[in-house]
């Protein structure tokens, strides 16, 4: 199996620059401004794209990324506009485009049929915060089929023997949540986010780690990626783009990017 | 023929499991550990039918509804009196237990989400008895029509979060106490109100509501000498319907209905009747069936009554549904309200909203039973909380009717 993410991931740590990981919603404010939105961070130093697809019960999401993904669904958002966007991003840019999906609509959409049309528009894998690799059977089956990134999530609280199953599974990198808690920016990064890597390190010698939540300015990107293969950052690109548009969100992301020179 | 009471989760049948974020999976593992360990001490068991005994007032009696039943072809009906319990519905035979498990874990705050109140109340007295920090999510919609139970929360000492995202009804109260639980685990416990969510929520609640069927089968069979031959109960989540549902769930003679709410009918877009018209799919925690779109987006659902507007279901009833066990039909918001005025005036009972769709699916079933049939009815709450708007629906407050 080749994972492009993990590529990128591992070059950019080997060349000591680091990544960074930026999250926007298909759909929001509509299809057309989100794909604009999508290629400008990734021509403008977003190294891997995680676009989150809207849904109604976001449990896992602060306020920010609630009420733009509930925008984008109030706009007619449709499932099947994903695939459509992921292929008109990945044709202008060569980022790889991870796609973050609460599990009922993957499920409803049917899981092969939905792996099948994102491998086919370009897509380099689902992230999944509300699917455990407990529950992922299915997943795994098809995701390995039409060689497709999974990310899993690892949290401060999380067993080592689920660290250890979750390392084994995920491909891309593993999902290092730095607090227990929501999406949403910060003032500071937690300090677990250290132990939840060391934690992953231990569990696995080779696996990527990435480091989310919170995260939301240059200083806590170049911190973040001292001890992880990357960065993720959510909230503060939708605020930004909320606040100015794409030229605000550019910025916001030539400015996160910055921190990794 | 298997016994279906055996059954535990994760997974009952296709449905059921942990559709939750990793951040909450120890804190079940904590929860499933705590409550097989408690499950197996006598003490856990005999401190809680103590409470029960002594506080919650049980066992709730068994009233027979004859004047009522009249109205029902030609049967019998019976009550299973929940709301004589303390705070006035079955919500707190399963508070008392998870309440008992928080005080176990060492936790020292209990967060609920509520839709009528009710469980709601049942929390917040749980806190007030056992010196607990209180949060209760409930949707905006909810606290308007509910308000007397806002009020009693809050004079009981817990806070109540209006919750203005989504439909603003108990499916975002419950997105919204997931989402503190997530951020406050380790001295949090979600005392989830119903049957759904993720294992051990679906098995560990219904156990605790056990009690209702355990206790109202051996009153069948003292007082009357007989079994039901048919049981009725409201499904909004599904508690207090497998509550009843469990004890007879390998007696082959009796019948089990679940009554959802239809609403504004059953073929109206406007109802909140998750097994008749969802399919299967992932909501809160656990695979069950749910009101969504084509694209798995949960559609919003609608009722009358605040505590059956909830578009998912319990595991165990997808499963009991699916079997054909159990069967599920749809009352109107119209027929509900009929039942709850009937009730009160032919045996001076005022049941909750909730409960009137059961006693509207008895009036139904009577009529398709062979004459002399019996039907037991989960009582499952008093309709103190519904004052307003059933006053605004008959239009007792401003003399119009
Ligand atoms: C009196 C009463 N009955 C029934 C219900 C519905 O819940 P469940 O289906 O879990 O019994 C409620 C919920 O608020 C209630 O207050």
């Amino acid at each position: 199996m080749t994972s492009k993410t993990s590529s990128v991931l591992k070059s950019n740590k080997a060349s000591g620059k680091g990544s960074l990981i930026g999250y926007f919603p298909v759909g929001y404010p509509n299809l057309e401004s989100s794909i604009e939105a999508a290629v400008a961070m990734c021509k403008n130093g977003v190294d891997v794209l995680e676009l989150g697809v809207p849904y109604s019960d976001p449990v896992m999401d602060g306020i920010v990324i609630q009420e733009a993904t509930q925008m984008a669904i109030e706009n007619g958002f449709k499932l099947k506009q994903l695939f459509g966007a992921v292929k008109a991003i990945t044709e202008q840019v060569d980022t790889p485009v991870l796609v973050m999906t609460y599990w009922n609509p993957v499920l409803s959409y049917g899981v092969e049929k939905f792996a099948h049309d994102l491998a086919a528009a370009g897509g380099a894998g689902l992230i999944t915060p509300d699917l455990i690799p407990d529950e992922a059977a299915e997943w795994l089956e098809v995701s390995d089929k039409y060689d497709l990134d999974r990310v899993f999530l690892a949290t401060p609280t999380s067993s080592d023997e689920r660290l250890v199953n979750a390392c084994e599974l995920s491909r891309g990198f593993i999902y290092a949540v730095s607090t227990m808690g929501i999406t949403g920016a910060r003032t500071e990064v937690d300090a677990n986010a250290r132990k939840v890597v060391s934690n992953v390190r231990r569990a696995s010698g080779s696996q990527n780690t990435a480091v989310g939540i919170g995260i939301s300015t240059a200083a806590q990107v170049a911190e973040v990626n001292e001890y992880s293969e990357g960065a993720i950052v959510g909230s503060a690109f939708v605020r930004a783009y909320q606040e100015g548009g794409v030229s605000a969100l550019t910025q916001k992301v030539t400015e996160l990017a910055a921190g990794l020179k | 023929m298997s016994n279906l009471k055996d059954q535990v989760g994760p997974y009952f049948g296709e449905f059921g499991g942990r559709f939750v974020p990793e951040s909450l999976i120890a804190a079940l593992d904590e929860l499933e550990a705590t409550y097989n360990t408690a499950k197996n001490d006598p003490s856990f068991a005999s401190e809680l039918a103590e409470l029960h005994r002594t506080y919650t007032g049980r066992p709730s009696i068994i009233t027979e509804a004859k004047r009522f039943a009249t109205h029902a072809g030609d049967v019998r009906i019976f009550l299973k009196r929940e709301d004589l319990n303390h705070t006035g519905s079955h919500k707190i035979n399963n508070v008392l237990g998870q309440a008992l498990l928080t005080k176990r874990m060492g936790k020292t705050r209990i967060i609920a989400e509520t839709g009528a109140g009710q469980h709601g109340v049942a929390s917040a007295t749980a806190a007030a008895l056992f010196g607990l920090e209180c949060v209760v999510y409930m949707g905006e919609v909810d606290t308007e029509r509910q308000a007397l139970n806002v009020a009693r929360m809050e004079l009981l000492g817990a806070t109540v979060v209006p919750v203005k995202t989504g439909s603003r009804t108990l499916k975002d109260a419950i997105n919204e106490a997931l989402r503190d639980w997530v951020a406050n685990v380790d001295n949090t416990h979600y005392l989830l109100g119903t049957v759904a969510g993720p294992h051990p929520f679906p098995t560990m609640v219904r156990d605790f509501h056990s009690v209702i069927g355990n206790e109202a089968r051996a009153q069948m069979l003292d007082e009357f000498g007989f079994l039901p031959d048919a049981l009725a109960a409201c499904v909004g989540g599904g508690s207090n319907a497998i509550g009843l549902f469990h004890a007879f769930l390998d007696d082959p003679n009796v019948e089990m209905y679940g009554f959802e709410a239809a609403g504004d009918g059953m073929n109206t877009p406007r109802h909140a009747a998750t097994l008749n018209y969802g399919r299967p799919g992932v909501l809160h925690g656990a695979r069950s069936y749910m009101l969504q779109d084509e694209d798995g987006q949960t559609l919003e659902s609608h009722s009358i009554s605040a505590g059956l507007d909830y578009p998912g279901v319990g595991p165990e009833h997808a499963w009991l549904k699916d079997l054909g066990r159990a069967k599920y039909w749809g009352i109107s918001d119209a027929e509900a309200m009929d039942a709850l005025r009937l009730l009160s005036r032919t045996e001076g009972i005022i049941p909750a909203i909730e409960t009137s769709h059961a006693l509207a699916g008895a009036l139904k079933l009577g009529k398709t039973l062979k004459p002399g049939s019996s039907i037991l009815v989960n009582l499952s709450g008093r309709g103190d909380k519904d004052m307003e708007t059933a006053a605004k629906y008959f239009g007792l407050l401003d003399g119009a009717k």
